[in-house]
């Protein structure tokens, strides 16, 4: 396998997606990961100088809307499915 | 005569005659799901009670005029990643469990324009993310045509749904396939749309870049039938297109004269079960025989698009799924110290294996250092697919191909090795990658008695081209279905 | 400063300049962007990050960017696209922010700033469009934050200036230099109090004569000019400190506290600022073209120096009362207005500078908060000069209009305030007066003109205020 995942790189990424795994998970992670990788690392077979990077399909541009107000209150629906709420807002662990 | 056999157009005619109603489709539907759903578990959510209620309201509209769409009072099966106003909606997850949005999916109310009554949400891969149905957190879906084997994914739930009559047709979404294989496991008709041609406002996002929503259907009429309900431009999509010609229908001749058939070289090589490849030519020469002009071509770089997707998809799914975090819906840890114990548990907790293995794989791709040699080379190698398709098309109206390597394998079998697993979508990503529109439909059978599916593929908004000569096939081959 | 370092140190400061913009709806969505509202009334599916909801682009944002850009002698990218910026905080519904990376709508702009030390150009390395996050408050009784996304998606841009500036002064001129532009063009009322104008400062210290920069900080919660001032002292000596000391400036994010007069590092293992920028798949690029940016050019206004300079070859009133009138747009628009329409700028400026500058100092108001129409203060200037009204009888309207916007004759007319012109009246109540003060009669005809004031402010008194003063000169002297 070309693609070695090391501890540190799990931990890290599991920070950025904000997922705690525990160790089997995290040996099964280091395992996908690195198998994932060295398929991936196909691509670079292709070469791909002066090519534009696509992430559109089509060439559609330009969409907008007007700056006219659409929406009137919209609190009951916004925290309909709220998991913990108070004074119309959601709670959340202390932030400072 | 039973009106489980009637196709949906069949039906609506039926309904608007007078000869049935939406109560009694409703219940003959509710019936069948009585019988079957036990054992096939299509369905993440029904509400028997509502959905009757909402037929008789269908039928009483219908009665006195007022609904008069081409899908009045017609039963419809919703995939679980469409949001529907009211009714639980879970994208097959633990962490949207409890999820009940106060919308509806611009699709879903396009097709309730039409008169068409949502029966339930059907079951799926965990957000779309597998090819088997089996990474559901509600408990695998069946194969109707053989328990024992899935019934393909990520939109299993739906063509389940259809091949059963446990609906008259269902609404997918197709990100690699998961429209076209789940269809051509189950024997059903599955079309994949180009990109941009139904709104995806209200699709619960798994790779936003590659998602459409399309129909599973009993046949190719029914098919095009939805397709001209739930096409058109939304501006609550900015992705979604302004087409003339969704008269889709009036494309529904039997003719294939002067159709110019690429078959693909690189489809049938190493990989494709011989059975697969042999009724896949079949079908290509029954086209022969009425007209088509076929003939064998390179495409190029097939064996790209999967690496290619899955960089793409995962990257794009790592951000679509931040937004699911314990704080404003849906499942959230029970414990934790401070914000990102809380943040992590909820999506540790909540998210399946194959969910996080993809997201860690996005994040990764994504993160600094790696976005250039990862993502963005996966973009340009987008652009070269795109380029070999579009010359494809320069000679050829259609593509023909297989969908899948092989019939729906054993439930169970394809888990363990996430990366063959993937290798089964290798026909139909690059379909999503290009944008294009795609048909999956019935063309035989494996000796184990499993549907074989036949993949038509067309250049972008040529969806009219697929459908005609989908519909010549569909003629030409004659009946097919489950014996209920 | 009094501080002396065994080295001469140069300050070298870059600004990170948010500003909201003044749309009326959100950057995607339709929701209201008013400021305050009670808490999740201006939310909607898109703006709160639910599942399956899609971003749909507000025109304005995109023109107000460009307006700012061509301000700023930026040029405007034709092919630019939104990127998301990936981070967990509650602020931020989706967890991602929609903002532009790779291709921000301007870039290579700059400005003219003046200080003491003379004129000179700070440049804009970019100005990229993004949306705002919600609000935080925090209720330490109970444990826990709460989390309000009025705010969430109201339309922002970023003003990424150059490592240009070398002072806490430069700094300064330059925000006013912004504030005024943004102003000019309506594209934000640019409050820092309010946050619709927000600043990070990105310093970092050297040698002087060195010629590579030394390591930055990014200093961010500056809400006062005062704030920036302050911060940008603390955080030069602190790095100067450490340098001298033999340490090195970290590279890191700090967050100054007002109260505590102090600034403190936002570290956290959770944090690993790595926000996995890519491409926005929900949204399409957005094209602009030459007719588009023509068109935006052409309606640009009239900026304050040429204003300035208008003025002076004009209007003749003093540089200094230009200078206040053309501080805002609002009251520059006001004066020509209303100069506009009674043609006597001296009159109208008389007003600004004097009644105007003093109610607004008085309700601790600024100029944009000003009410009262141009076609009312030429109203009022029209009763004075038809000596309708008197002068003391003017300035007790003017309140009233300032307060509410009133019409100024009707006003009058309603109130009883216009001046008595009939003269017979006047000539009774003048010989009343007469008869009264026997002895201020005696000392005017016996030379003093004092006395004569007196009778004018006894005959004003009795008349109510409501006399013409140059009436009741004429025939206080006629029967005297």
């Amino acid at each position: 396998m070309a693609n070695i995942i090391s501890d540190e790189t799990i931990e890290y990424v599991g920070i950025l997606a904000k997922l705690a795994l525990s160790d089997e998970e995290k040996a099964q992670a280091k395992k996908d990961m690195g198998r994932m990788l060295d398929y991936i690392d196909k691509l670079g077979e292709l070469d791909t100088t002066g090519i534009e990077p696509m992430s559109h399909v089509f060439p559609v541009q330009n969409v907008f809307r007007k700056d006219v107000v659409t929406n009137g209150d919209g609190s009951r629906d916004t925290l309909e499915n709220a998991p913990e709420q108070k004074d119309n807002m959601f709670i959340v662990p202390i932030t400072i | 005569m039973d009106l489980l056999s009637y196709s949906a157009v069949e039906l609506a005619a039926a309904i608007k005659e007078g000869k049935a109603t939406a109560v009694q489709a409703m219940e003959a539907a509710l019936a069948r799901i009585g019988e079957t759903e036990g054992a096939i578990n299509a369905y993440v959510t029904i509400d028997k009670e509502a959905a009757l209620a909402a037929a008789q309201r269908a039928q009483e509209q219908i009665a006195s005029g007022a609904l008069t769409g081409p899908f009045a009072g017609v039963p419809v099966a919703v995939k679980d990643n469409l949001c529907t106003e009211g009714m639980l909606t879970t994208c097959a997850s633990k962490i949207l469990g409890n999820f009940v949005p106060a919308y509806s999916a611009e699709v879903v109310k396009r097709l309730e324009q039409a008169g068409a009554v949502i029966i339930g949400k059907t079951n799926m891969d965990e957000f779309a993310m597998g090819s088997t149905t089996e990474t559901s957190a509600y408990g695998e879906t069946k194969n109707p045509w053989n328990l024992a084997h899935v019934p393909g994914g990520s939109s299993g739930g739906s063509a389940a749904a259809v091949a059963s009559n446990e609906c008259f047709f269902a609404l997918g979404s197709d990100t690699g396939g998961s429209i076209r294989q789940p269809a051509s496991f189950c024997g059903v008709v599955g079309l994949k749309p180009t990109y941009g041609t139904v709104s995806r406002y209200g699709l619960i996002a798994y790779g936003s870049s590659l998602d459409q929503i399309g129909p599973l259907t009993k046949n190719v009429s029914d098919c095009a039938a939805v397709l001209e309900a739930i096409a058109a431009q939304d501006e609550k999509d900015s992705t979604s297109v302004k087409r003339e010609d969704t008269d889709f229908t009036a494309a529904l001749t039997f003719d294939a004269a002067g159709l110019r058939i690429g078959i693909p070289r690189d489809y049938f090589g190493e990989g494709l079960d011989a059975e697969v490849g042999k009724a896949v030519l079949a079908a290509a020469d029954a086209l022969a025989a009425k007209g088509a002009v076929v003939e064998e071509f390179d495409l190029g770089l097939v064996e790209y698009a999967i690496p290619t997707y899955y960089t793409i998809a995962s990257a794009e799914a790592s951000s679509n799924l931040e937004r699911f975090d314990g704080v404003k819906y849906g499942y959230r840890a029970q414990e934790f110290d401070g914000l990102h114990e809380m943040y992590k548990k909820t999506r540790s907790e909540g998210f399946g294996a194959e969910v996080k293995r993809r997201i860690m794989l996005g994040s990764f791709v994504l993160s600094s250092g790696y976005y250039d040699a990862y993502y963005l080379k996966a973009l340009k190698v987008k652009a070269m697919i795109k380029k070999a398709f579009d010359d494809a098309f320069a000679n050829f109206d259609l593509i023909l191909g297989p969908v899948a390597p092989t019939t729906a394998p054993r439930l169970g079998e394809s888990l363990s090795d996430p990366l063959k697993m993937y290798l089964g979508d290798i026909y139909t990503i690059s379909v999503n990658l290009a944008g294009l529109p795609a048909i999956s439909v019935p063309c035989g059978k494996d000796t184990k008695g499993l549907p074989i599916g036949l993949q038509l593929i067309a250049d972008s908004f040529q969806e009219k081209k697929l459908l005609r000569a989908a519909y010549t096939y569909e003629q030409l081959r004659g009946a097919f279905g489950m014996e209920h | 400063m009094s501080v002396q370092y065994a080295k001469q140190y140069e300050t070298v400061i870059g600004l990170e300049v948010h500003v909201e913009l003044a749309t009326k709806t959100k950057i995607f969505c339709g929701c209201s962007t008013e400021f305050g509202g009670a808490p999740n009334t201006h939310t909607c599916p898109v703006c709160t990050g639910m599942p399956g909801t899609l971003p749909v682009l507000n025109k304005q944002v995109v023109e107000y960017a460009m307006a700012v850009g061509l301000a700023t002698n930026c040029e405007i990218t034709r092919l630019c696209k939104f990127d998301r910026k990936n981070y967990f905080y509650p602020d931020n519904p989706q967890n991602y922010q929609i903002s532009q990376l790779y291709l921000p709508i301007c870039r290579n702009g700059h400005v003219e700033i003046e200080t003491a030390d003379g004129k000179k150009s700070v440049g804009i390395h970019e100005i990229h469009m993004e949306e705002d996050a919600g609000k935080l408050l925090h209720d330490e009784w109970e444990d826990c934050s709460l989390v309000d996304y009025n705010r969430s998606g109201v339309p922002l841009i970023e003003i990424v200036s150059e490592p240009d500036m070398r002072s806490a002064e430069e700094v300064i001129a330059y925000l006013e230099k912004l504030r005024m532009t943004i102003q000019y063009l309506g594209a934000s009322d640019c409050k820092l109090n309010e946050g619709s104008m927000r600043a990070d400062v990105n310093l970092s210290v050297r040698e002087v004569g060195a010629e590579r920069f030394g390591t930055r900080t990014e200093m961010k919660n500056l809400n006062s000019f005062r704030a920036i001032t302050h911060a940008i002292e603390h955080e030069r000596e602190r790095q100067i400190e450490l340098l001298e000391a033999g340490q090195q400036v970290i590279q890191e994010t700090r967050r100054w506290d007002d109260h505590k007069e102090y600034s403190y590092a936002m570290r956290s293992k959770e944090d690993a600022q790595d926000y996995r920028y890519f491409p926005d798949p929900d949204l399409v690029p957005v094209y602009i073209s030459d007719a588009w940016i023509a068109a935006i050019r052409d309606g640009l206004p009239e900026f304050r120096e040429e204003k300035m300079a208008r003025y002076k070859e004009v209007f003749d009133i003093p540089e200094y009362d230009i200078g206040i009138i053309t501080d805002t747009k609002h009251m520059a628009d006001l004066f020509e207005e209303t100069v506009a329409i009674c043609n006597q700028p001296k009159k109208v400026s008389n007003w600004l500078m004097g009644e105007t500058l003093r109610l607004l100092k008085e309700k601790g108001m600024d100029a944009q908060e000003i009410r009262f129409s141009p076609q009312n203060l030429a109203k009022l200037i029209a009763l004075v000069d038809g000596k309708e009204i008197n002068s003391s009888v003017a300035k007790e309207v003017f309140e009233v209009m300032f307060e509410k916007d009133v019409n100024p004759k009707q006003y009058v007319e309603e109130h009883g305030l216009g001046t008595v012109n009939d003269e017979t009246a006047l000539r009774t109540t003048i010989e009343e007066v007469l008869a009264a003060n026997p002895q201020s009669v005696e000392d005017y005809r016996g030379g003093k003109e004092r006395a004569l004031g007196f009778l004018v402010g006894q005959t004003m008194k009795a008349m109510k205020g409501k006399a013409d003063p140059g009436m009741v000169n004429r025939v206080l002297k006629e029967l005297l």
